[in-house]
């Protein structure tokens, strides 16, 4: 059991300051307000938009709003399958996005191609884009892309701004 | 005094959009805020379902063909496995029948709802997304309740269900059938008069009826320029001509004419669910008859030599289905679904087509918009209610 | 209505005709030649015993070793009758088919997509190109001799850029001129 006096560095206990290094802050500021970028494809986005809603409430992880715009957004949820024809487009919509940029793919058709192993389907969207977590499902329950998004929020807090 | 330049210009509305609904790439060439031309470019989402399925044993086809259209997916496997019963020569006991109507209904109105949530969300009434999606959750618990899966149950399956119905299942219907013509008045009530929505919707996106045959737009959108073609009434299919319901139509052909038979349609979706869910015992066949197809249940394959070698049969190599071709319509979400099939005898399909009608409603979407503005877009394709896994397949 | 009733209200209308009907589980099937497909189509959709006044489907199913490979199919509807019709052309790789576009405009995607997969040729459509693959994509994925998975690497392009010189020079060239007059 710690006393008040073990962190008080010198200090007046009675002051309200806190103490912490700003990598620190840097990355609890990023992973607190992570925007993502609309990017639903598929099925998966019928999904995410329920987990944007009331019940799977993602506001209350930070992610706020999902911003039209992938210029004012941190994170790209590819959620649904990635065909060949869309490739490029997503690659665009990725360069356009400003750093700090996450990526998390959604479902699996995104992570390795899914149910669909033929012509058409990019087997995983690694192969465009590089990807910090992989959400297995088909579609994955909102709960699972939370997890996902907590997982994100760790790794960020784990690595240096 | 300086020139003007007075051209059109072309702007890119990108596959990566909020209000396309999915992948849809739209360029339009406008003059100020007025569409000159528009040409919308499909396949962003193309994922080769059709000659994936020509790789499976008909039973693995039905979860392919759910992630067509995946707001309406158990029509598309109804639509499925209705052709190949139909191959068979199967008949469903009237149990299997109903419940399947009363599944295929609950799907109508979670597509519906998901359709007035966007719809609305586009238009700018924003929190009708989170009314609409919490009623849908009531009707995704009903899915888990039934098959283990919000989305994609895969509960129809060829010859029957996939297993019987749970215990609670009456219980969940009902307790939703009781409370949701609530929410409907409570949606209606949200919009129908309100100023902004009827001034964004009444006389945008006009088509009349020989238009909407003409470029092949059966369904909610034919409905609402005056024709009463429904599929459910005209070629009825699981029992439904013993059902009690009305086919809602308007004469206006506008987006307005087509929320109010939408908005109706959910009414009536409700209506039949009620009928559906009186008739369906809570014990009895879930499948027919036919052991090629069904398999026998667990206790007797571990007990009856003949039961174990179905079961083998059937899991390892597949039924086969008799050579021919079939085309079954269904009335989906968004109208006539249909599966053509064709068999050559062996126990893999040799072709499956579905039918699309965003397909179709993404072909007319030129002619539906002509010299509209760029917002009259946005609600034309909210109201055609297109799903780019549908039109893309 | 089955397909002899119907192949009998179109021999009159349509001279030279040349019908099978065929075997079918649920609607009536016609095989129809492909010079021939667009009078039918006409006098499906005048005749007014017939009516057919929707077009529901365009396809075609590859039969590769079989000649002719490809067998289009037709789905027609008549809401006024409520009944439907088949028809089917037997077509080989290089058979144009003529476009049925200018009675439903609904043909013109559907022959386009039947055109992408299978690469049969319609003739007189005005709009022949790629509709659900790339426009560069090569082959025609639903034949039967073409593979379910490629093994290829997606393709993304190189981002747009452009360098200072080439900024600055296109600002001054639509400066436009002040006067005053």
């Amino acid at each position: 059991m710690t006393t008040p006096a073990d962190h008080t560095h010198g200090l007046d206990p009675e002051l309200p300051l806190l103490t912490t290094t700003v990598e620190k802050l840097v990355q609890w500021a990023r992973r607190s307000a992570i925007w993502p970028a609309q990017f639903g494809l598929a099925c998966c986005a019928i999904e995410m938009m329920a987990m944007a809603a009331s019940r799977y409430d993602i506001a209350r992880f930070g992610a706020e709003v999902f911003r039209g715009s992938p210029r004012q957004s941190d994170l790209m949820i590819v959620a649904g399958r990635l065909s060949r024809k869309m490739a490029p487009a997503m690659r665009r919509v990725y360069d356009q996005m400003p750093e700090p940029k996450w990526v998390i793919s959604m479902g699996a058709c995104a992570s390795v191609g899914g149910v669909f192993d033929n012509y058409a389907i990019v087997q995983g969207v690694d192969q465009v884009v590089p990807v910090d977590v992989y959400v297995p499902g088909c579609p994955p329950r909102p709960e699972s892309l939370i997890y996902g998004i907590v997982q994100l929020q760790q790794k960020i807090s784990r690595s240096r701004p | 005094m300086a020139e003007l330049r007075t051209e059109t210009m072309t702007v890119n509305m990108g596959p990566q959009h909020p209000s396309t609904h999915g992948v849809l790439r739209l360029v339009l060439e406008l003059d100020g805020e007025v569409i000159k031309s528009i040409t919308p470019t499909i396949g962003y989402l193309h994922t080769g379902i059709e000659k994936t399925a020509e790789q499976k044993k008909w039973q693995q086809v039905v979860p392919l063909v759910e992630r067509m259209d995946y707001l309406g997916a158990q029509s598309n496997s109804l639509a499925y496995v209705l052709g190949v019963e139909r191959l068979l020569g199967l008949e469903m006991p009237q149990r299997v029948q109903d419940i399947r109507v009363c599944l295929v209904e609950l799907q109508r109105l979670a597509s519906h709802l998901l359709w007035i949530g966007t719809h609305a969300m586009e238009i700018g009434a924003v929190s009708m997304l989170f009314y609409a999606v919490r009623e849908r959750e009531l009707i995704m618990n009903i899915n888990e309740l039934v098959a283990g899966f919000r989305f994609f149950p895969s509960y129809f399956r060829v010859g029957g269900l996939r297993e019987d119905l749970p215990r609670g299942f009456h219980e969940a219907v009902n307790a939703f059938l009781d409370r949701f013509p609530a929410k409907i008045d409570e949606f209606e009530g949200l919009l129908s008069k309100n100023d902004v929505f009827m001034r964004r919707t009444q006389g945008v996106g006009v088509v009349s009826q020989e238009d909407a045959l003409a470029w092949g737009l059966l369904g909610p959108i034919a409905r609402a320029a005056g024709s009463d073609y429904d599929v459910r009434k005209y070629f009825p299919y699981c029992g439904y001509e013993t059902y009690d319901f009305d086919i809602p139509t308007a004469t206006e052909g506008d987006v307005y004419a087509r929320y109010r038979v939408r908005v109706q349609e959910m009414r009536e979706s409700v209506k039949i669910t009620r009928q559906a869910i009186k008739r369906i015992t809570p014990n009895g066949a879930w499948a027919c008859d036919d052991t090629r197809v069904v398999p026998p249940p667990k206790d007797k394959v571990y007990t009856e030599m003949e039961a174990l070698i179905q079961h083998f049969l059937i899991y390892s190599q597949g039924f086969t289905v008799p050579a021919g071709d079939v085309y079954v319509p269904v009335e989906g979400p968004r109208g006539e679904h249909g599966c053509y099939i064709v068999s050559d005898g062996t126990n893999r399909p040799w072709r499956v087509k579905m039918r699309a009608p965003s397909f179709m409603a993404i072909q007319a979407l030129p002619a539906m918009v002509q010299g509209g503005l760029i917002a009259d877009v946005v609600a034309v394709i909210g109201s055609t209610d297109v799903v780019m896994g549908d039109c893309d397949r | 209505m089955d397909s002899q009733t119907i192949i009998e209200a179109l021999t009159p209308v349509v001279p030279g005709a040349a019908y099978e009907a065929a075997a079918s589980v649920d609607v009536p099937t016609i095989y129809v030649r492909a010079d021939q497909l667009l009078q039918t189509c006409t006098a499906l959709r005048d005749t007014p015993a017939l009516r057919f006044n929707v077009l529901v489907e365009v396809t075609c199913a590859d039969y590769h070793p079989r000649d002719p490979r490809f067998e289009l199919v037709y789905h027609f509807l008549s809401i006024p009758h409520k009944h439907r019709v088949r028809l089917k052309v037997r077509a080989a790789e290089q058979t144009p088919v003529p476009t049925i576009q200018q009675l439903w405009p609904a043909a013109g995607w559907l022959e386009r997509e039947v055109w992408d997969m299978f690469g049969v040729i319609f003739d007189g459509h005005p709009d022949l190109r790629r509709l659900l693959m790339p426009e560069d994509w090569e082959g025609h994925p639903q034949r039967k001799d073409y593979p379910v998975q490629i093994r290829k690497a997606a393709q993304t392009y190189e981002p747009l850029e452009i360098s200072e010189a080439e900024f600055k020079a296109n600002m001054e060239r639509d400066r436009v001129k002040r006067t005053t007059h």
